[in-house]
């Protein structure tokens, strides 16, 4: 007796993989952290034995002490954290060599050192910002790469960090 | 019978969903190539001080973070250390990523010595790129 051949479709059903893949999607979301990190970008200066110390011009170095209690020794002049801007700002117009030298008590917070940090940033950001608006015309958002590899070179950031001292 | 019929199209109306699975794989694909699967079980309690001028750091791959609690404790990677294996931990580190950025989450609170003589082993373990972190303040 002779059957019939049957003649079968054979597929893999496909139908089900959108949802494999949407569980894989769901997962990579999850664990995703899109979260910038931001903060104040610094580049320590190499140990003290190897490099040799740069010799600065006393006029050229602007001091800034902060003690404990958040004062701020700024050139010999009693001043507070949130002035600190208008007078570096005034400071490096006058003489655009100046080497900022940052200098903290050990018992002095953080949170004040940060803001330091902070307020001689702000001067340079506005000063570049100045020199932005003067050379190009626009504000420093809206310059091109080169341009402000420019005014970054124009008015370089000097900070130094100042060389702890020995206590023992 | 009415005069009114319902115009009906005569083909069949179906979205194809032929291709869905592909618009998934390449948002999947998107997904796992922006993801950093390392995250850190983050033993101290910190809360960052706030700045103006903050920075983006735009490469998670570079960064390596220290952790400093409002209790004076150090914390790298999942362990906590000691200040002055610091040195050591950064010379590694700076070996596997030679551009390596230390990422400093201090707590606002903590004093600058701390700070001070962890910047002293990361200059002599040779890792001088650092970011405080800080938040945007407004």
């Amino acid at each position: 007796m002779l059957r019939k051949k049957v003649s079968r479709d054979v597929e893999i059903p496909t139908s089900s993989m959108a949802d494999i893949s949407f569980l894989l999607l769901l997962f990579f979301l999850v664990t995703t952290t899109i979260d910038v990190d931001t903060g104040i970008g610094l580049t320590l200066p190499p140990p003290v034995d190897e490099a040799e110390q740069v010799k600065i011009k006393s006029e050229n170095i602007l001091k800034i002490l902060v003690n404990a209690a958040g004062d701020v020794l700024l050139d010999e002049e009693l001043t507070s954290v949130p002035q600190i801007n208008e007078i570096v700002k005034n400071k490096l117009k006058a003489n655009d060599k100046l080497v900022l030298s940052v200098k903290v008590d050990r018992d002095t917070p953080y949170r004040i050192y940060i803001a330091t940090l902070d307020q001689v940033k702000q001067s340079y950001a506005d000063l570049r910002e100045e020199a932005s608006l003067e050379k190009f015309g626009v504000p420093l958002d809206q310059l091109t790469r080169e341009q402000l590899q420019e005014i970054r070179d124009q008015v370089p950031q000097r900070i130094s960090l100042a060389e702890p001292e020995k206590t023992r | 019978m009415s005069k009114f019929k319902k115009k009906q199209a005569a083909t069949k109306q179906n979205i194809p969903t032929a291709s869905l699975p592909d618009i998934i794989f390449m948002l999947l694909i998107f997904f796992m190539v922006s993801t950093v699967l390392r995250e850190f079980d983050v033993k101290v309690k910190y809360t960052l001080p706030s700045a103006v001028q903050i920075e983006k750091i735009d490469n998670k791959r570079l960064t390596s973070y220290i952790w400093v609690g409002n209790d004076g404790r150090v914390q790298i990677d999942d362990n906590l250390v000691l200040i002055p294996e610091i040195q050591t931990i950064a010379g590694i580190k700076r070996q596997q990523v030679p551009n390596v950025i230390m990422s400093l989450r201090i707590d606002e609170g903590s004093k600058m010595g701390i700070v001070t003589d962890i910047q002293q082993q990361l200059r002599k373990g040779d890792a001088l790129r650092i970011n405080y972190s800080a938040l945007q303040s407004l």
